[in-house]
């Protein structure tokens, strides 16, 4: 029980981090790996904001700004100085180390003993281990809804043409470029105010907490989609959420199993491989004959 | 009153420098008249669609000029041209997004040339003016505005494009070989559409066709090109009574070769 509720708490939490990532990677076709830089500069702004006495809440908001920032960096790299966008996105990501290091001071922020968005939660009388889920639970519905909202205004379309059609965008004149950076900013910032509420929840920032993110965050997007296929929009990011839960939970069992922590990006690599080659797996046994049209469309089948 | 479009020595070459290096537009000047409906021909390699994508601002000429409507818009990119053409593709499958659904697609087309703001994407009052215009396709589509147009045949969504071209009223149409990837039957269809929306809504257009009976059948202007040039330019009257053979004696007259591609003459 202690394992269901611990990690539908930190799927919540981590599951915006991976619908951030969603955005780039399944709208826009783009895999931005900005994002283990946004990651932790989202938790090196928040913690060195409660430190300095800043309210929780304006601490998390003031990393989706700077995670929108470095969300711009890359977008312009990528589109108008023409870098690839998984170069581009290296490129920042390896910049923002630095940055995090200076905005930190030091490689680790600590954040015992103050004032975080789940202590302001417990002080309205709600038990210490629900804090993180009602936390994360009211920001990853708020997310969603907002983002529900956005992608089906006039802008969200064009940002949604664009991922699947550029040259047909273009010729009915939306601005690729502008789209683009609108994505960008939109999935670093939940990026980084994920990474934000991770480190309030861990009681620490650190520098290195980028690191196999996207991995993570990949990974609840590709299961989310094996279980459940063809879904529209609003629907498809609650199975990130779900994704996001359910590898948690495996993440927990498998420390149960009295596995070194230090194996487990092993394991997260593993199961990445395993959910984004499943579609792959699955189809003889539906019966269905292998056509390679069939085939190809293996891991990007949404 | 100044045409519609007006390129004057428009030269393009690709991979320059290299040993691939081809001339592909040598010098085109065309005007284009408001209600012209031109079909243009040529063998592979004429430059056709490099003419095309020269106008609607796929990539930037090395020489020449072109205007719309007396605007100076040799340097303007893609997107800006886009508030004044309307374009179907070659490929059913470039011309709209495969992810949306129809509506979102023609809500897309409906903000052509458009600020985008956060208004809603597809409104009400848009919606009923998709289905009406989806009507007049008598494909079934307007009872399937929420399907993804991905699942739609090539036909149909080629049909769509074209509808979707011509939602906001283009100062020109163009039409990239538009049928030339669908069934004899499905190919019929786009035509007779595309006739009875450029007809209807008199729209200045240009078609590249790969088949002579069409270029000659449809639109009031005949073009053929050969290696660049424009060989043979021909309307009105002259363009009615014209058939297979005397285009051919005409392009061996002006181009000096004779066409030998069977593809042409023969579909």
């Amino acid at each position: 029980m202690d394992i269901l509720l611990s990690s539908t708490s930190q799927g919540l939490l981590w599951s915006i981090m991976a619908i951030g990532v969603y955005l780039n990677f399944r709208i826009l076709n783009i895999t931005d790996l900005t994002a283990e830089g946004s990651f932790p500069l989202g938790a090196a702004i928040t913690a060195t904001l409660i430190v300095n006495g800043i309210p929780p809440w304006i601490a998390t908001l003031a990393a989706l700004v700077s995670g929108m920032l470095a969300g711009v960096i890359s977008a312009v790299l990528h589109t108008k100085l023409k870098i690839p966008s998984l170069i581009s996105g290296i490129i920042t990501m390896t910049g923002l180390y630095s940055i995090n290091l200076r905005i930190m001071g030091k490689a680790n922020v600590n954040l015992l003993g103050e004032s975080t968005l789940m202590r302001t939660v417990e002080s309205l009388g709600i038990k210490s281990n629900l804090s993180t889920l009602v936390v994360g639970g009211i920001v990853t519905s708020l997310v969603i809804l907002v983002l529900k909202a956005f992608y089906s205004t006039e802008t969200g379309l064009a940002i949604r043409s664009t991922g699947d059609n550029p040259s047909m965008s273009e010729a009915n004149g939306i601005n690729t470029d502008k789209m683009e950076i609108i994505s960008y900013m939109l999935c670093n910032g939940l990026i980084a105010m994920a990474g934000g509420l991770i480190a309030q929840d861990n009681g620490f920032a650190d520098i290195s907490s980028g690191i196999g993110t996207i991995v993570i965050a990949l990974a609840s997007i590709v299961i989310g989609e094996v279980i459940f296929r063809h879904l529209t929009f609003a629907k498809r990011l609650m199975t990130i959420v779900i994704g996001s839960v359910l590898y948690r939970l495996m993440l927990s069992l498998v420390l149960e199993l009295n596995v070194d922590p230090q194996d487990l990006k092993v394991f997260s690599a593993i199961l990445l491989t395993v959910a984004l080659a499943s579609p792959l797996v699955k189809l003889p046994n539906k019966g269905k004959r292998k056509t390679p049209q069939v085939k190809k469309k293996g891991a990007t089948t949404i | 009153m100044s045409p519609v479009l007006e390129m004057k020595n428009i030269h393009k070459s690709f991979e320059i420098g290299t040993v691939n290096e081809n001339h592909v537009l040598k010098g085109i000047d065309l005007t284009i008249h408001e209600g012209d409906f031109i079909t243009i021909i040529g063998g592979n390699g004429a430059g056709k669609s490099t003419l095309m994508n020269s106008i609607a601002g796929s990539f930037p000429v090395d020489q020449g000029k072109i205007s719309l409507e007396g605007k100076d818009i040799t340097n303007e990119p893609t997107m800006k041209r886009a508030k004044y053409i309307g374009r179907v593709f070659q490929d059913p499958r470039m011309g709209t997004a495969s992810r949306l659904t129809i509506e979102e697609n023609m809500a897309v087309a409906w903000k052509r040339g458009k600020k985008r703001g956060f208004g809603i994407g597809v409104k009400d009052e848009q919606r009923h003016s998709f289905q009406e215009a989806l009507k007049r396709l008598d494909l079934g589509l307007e009872n399937r505005m929420k399907m993804e147009i991905g699942l739609l045949s090539g036909g149909q969504r080629q049909a769509v494009t074209l509808l979707m071209a011509s939602l906001v009223t283009p100062k020109l149409l163009l039409l990239d070989e538009h049928t030339a990837a669908l069934d004899p039957k499905t190919s019929q269809m786009v035509l007779d559409l595309t006739k009875k929306i450029v007809e209807e809504e008199k729209l200045t257009t240009l078609m590249i066709t790969h088949n002579m009976e069409q270029a000659i059948q449809y639109g009031n202007r005949l073009i053929m090109l050969n290696e660049g040039n424009i060989v043979v330019d021909i309307a009105g009257e002259e363009k009615q009574h014209l058939t297979i053979p005397d285009l051919l004696e005409l392009f061996h007259k002006n181009s000096g070769t004779i066409l030998n591609e069977d593809a042409l003459i023969l579909s």
